[in-house]
């Protein structure tokens, strides 16, 4: 394999001050393959055009500041190659801001939304703090490694600007608000736990609307994981009572029922005992289209007649969650 | 080719609202002469649900399924990319973590159950591809399916988290997937490249959040439509319920009629083979699609 390659790179261009409308100039270059899309940035501003801007600084993987995506793919200019995304992008690589609708000037966006997100979870350990201590607050190894991964995060946004959920629902906090949330909540130093688990207890803003996408995971340039932890703060919700019952978290518990019951998920149960039965209005129309195509079957919801499959040593899955269980709603 | 044989965990939709995905899937490996053995013990895997409530009763029945495909000695396969992603997820936390693996046993050693973690987990799609091969695949199509613009829907939970899936979807790029659009072309049908194939349809909030799960359906729905795709095709029959059983009410919030068939991977599979129109059972779809069947043969 050539050592460079001659390629050409698409980038987003776009002024909030003087232009209407963003578009998309192409430059060509020689890229070396030990070059990082921070290096292809630098190049775009230095041989070609010097209006070119974006934001960088440490270079190391460190501030954050770089993140941008590639043909839609959230990176961390600093620390990716530029040969393997044109290996994996046949070639073409298209440079835009991590959210083309927050575009400030080119690659800059306005981040104030991560910013207000992040700060409302109190992203900072809440303890009353003695000025003169005995001695120092000591963390154990294992109480160390329960925040270690997510206190790796360097706010660069990747993940908060990969959420789907976040582009629907803009009060969504997004998946690195509550990394931050998980990684002072289990803080042992921490007081304001409970608090953070109300905050993303509540619907639309918090840990409910995730979409299950996996997206942030994908995204994470620290590899951190942060779909784990909204499962861990879910979680959370129920070990520390902080739960209320509402549609979402009955879905959650109503497995339970179902799969205590029958092994399988029972599909028209679980909505009925999420939705309560007076919920159940909004479902009626799905309900009969499903009958009709024979997709699920009259008996189906109703109480008394159970038309249910059965999975086969179903004493087993029952004995399994009386004893396995830990939450309660 | 020496025998495939797998161990099937049929997941809980193939067993009540879409009973076509679990025949055209069993047609399919008949077809192919793929010997299937369905663990009829299985449980639901939590759908990512009951991992929101209890985590560790998710891990212990989900370690509990893996038991029953380990005493056959055969690969788990899945048909539904939620069962799939949930079970992998047990078996790497149970795979790396012994401490885990230990209480987990512990609790199974009740019900005299052991996990050792000795098969690998599969989805239908990967098994098909990987292991039967796309040429084998082509030298039995009977009917080409070159009639049709056919959209591939990825569904997250089979290509994310990718270093999860790894070892099990051939490598697959969750920004550049190639698995359902080479299937497509070894059925000799267009797969139909658009934008959002491998976003998410919004399926997992439809309940508390249905303004977000209709409008990310839409948007995959109507990038789709957009590029002149007759039918949409997935491994997931949660991505299928949402865009399939929902379209309307997506349509509505969207603000664009849609009439978009989306198939179960398997069915489209069994169209190409040949397989009956009851096996195939696009009657059990609520976006009309029966008309597809008569159409391929044209």
């Amino acid at each position: 394999m050539s050592e460079t390659r001659k390629v050409t790179i698409k980038a987003f261009r776009f002024n909030a001050e003087t232009d209407y409308l963003p578009y998309y100039k192409s430059y060509e270059m020689e890229i070396g393959k030990d070059e990082l899309i921070l290096d292809v940035m630098n190049r775009i501003k230095w041989e070609h055009d010097g209006s070119f801007s974006y934001r960088r600084s440490c270079r190391h993987g460190i501030c954050g500041a770089c993140a941008i995506k590639v043909n839609g793919r959230a990176t961390l200019a600093c620390k990716q190659n530029a040969m393997e995304l044109l290996d994996l992008f046949n070639n073409e690589l298209v440079l835009e801001p991590q959210s083309t609708k927050r575009a400030v000037k080119d690659m800059i966006i306005d981040k104030s939304d991560f910013w207000e997100k992040h700060a409302a979870v109190k992203p900072y350990v809440v303890a009353d703090i003695d000025p003169h201590p005995e001695h120092e607050t000591k963390q154990s190894i294992e109480e160390f490694n329960n925040f270690l991964d997510s206190d790796l995060c360097i706010q660069c946004g990747a993940c908060h600007y990969s959420c789907p959920a976040l582009e629907v629902n803009e009060e969504y906090f997004g998946p690195a608000a509550f990394v931050a949330a998980y990684r002072f909540t289990v803080d042992t130093r921490d007081n304001a736990g409970k608090e953070r688990l109300e905050l993303t207890a509540q619907p639309a803003q918090g840990v409910w609307d995730c979409v299950k996408c996996f997206e942030c995971a994908e995204a994470c340039p620290k590899e951190i994981n942060p779909i784990e932890k909204i499962t861990k703060l879910h979680n959370m919700q129920f070990e520390q009572k902080v739960a209320r019952s509402n549609v979402a978290t009955r879905h959650a518990e109503g497995f339970v029922r179902s799969i205590r019951k029958h092994g399988f998920l029972d599909e028209a149960d679980i909505v009925v005992y999420s939705e309560g039965y007076l919920g159940m209005y909004k479902h009626l129309k799905t309900a009969v289209k499903m009958l009709k195509a024979g997709k699920i079957h009259w008996q189906d919801g109703i109480p008394f007649i159970d038309n249910m499959p059965k999975i086969k040593n179903l004493d087993e899955v029952k004995k399994l969650i009386d004893i396995s269980m830990t939450n309660k709603l | 080719m020496s025998q495939l044989k797998y161990a099937l965990f049929t997941g809980c939709t193939a067993k009540q609202s879409t009973p076509e995905l679990l025949s055209s899937t069993l047609a399919v490996a008949d077809k192919l002469g793929i010997e299937i053995t369905i663990l009829e013990e299985a449980s639901c895997c939590g759908a990512s649900h009951l991992q929101d409530f209890d985590e560790f009763l998710a891990h212990v029945l989900n370690a509990r399924n893996i038991c029953y495909a380990e005493k056959l000695g055969l690969t788990m396969i899945t048909i539904c990319n939620t069962c799939q992603l949930n079970s992998a997820m047990t078996k790497h936390a149970l795979d790396t973590n012994p401490e885990l693996k230990a209480r987990v046993n512990e609790k199974l050693a009740e019900v005299g159950l052991e996990y050792k973690g000795t098969v690998e987990i599969k989805h239908f799609l990967y098994t098909l591809i990987d292991e039967y091969g796309l040429e084998n695949i082509k030298d039995k199509v009977k009917v080409p399916l070159s009639n049709f613009n056919i959209a591939p829907f990825y569904g997250c939970h089979n290509i994310r988290p990718s270093e999860l899936h790894h070892g099990s979807n051939n490598g697959e790029n969750p920004y550049v997937p190639t698995s359902l659009d080479s299937l497509i072309d070894a059925l000799e049908g267009h797969p139909v490249d658009y934008d959002h194939k491998n976003k998410c349809c919004g399926f997992h909030v439809e309940l508390q959040a249905n303004h977000t799960s209709e409008v990310l359906a839409g948007n995959a729905m109507i990038d789709a439509v957009d590029n002149n795709a007759d039918m949409m095709v997935t491994p997931c029959p949660l991505c299928h319920l949402k865009m399939d059983t929902y379209q309307d009410d997506v349509g509505k919030v969207i603000g664009r009629d849609i009439e978009l068939p989306v198939l179960h991977m398997p069915q489209m599979v069994a169209l190409a083979l040949g397989c009956t129109e009851e096996e195939i059972g696009l009657n059990f779809h609520v976006a009309k699609a029966t008309q597809l069947f008569s159409e391929a043969q044209a």
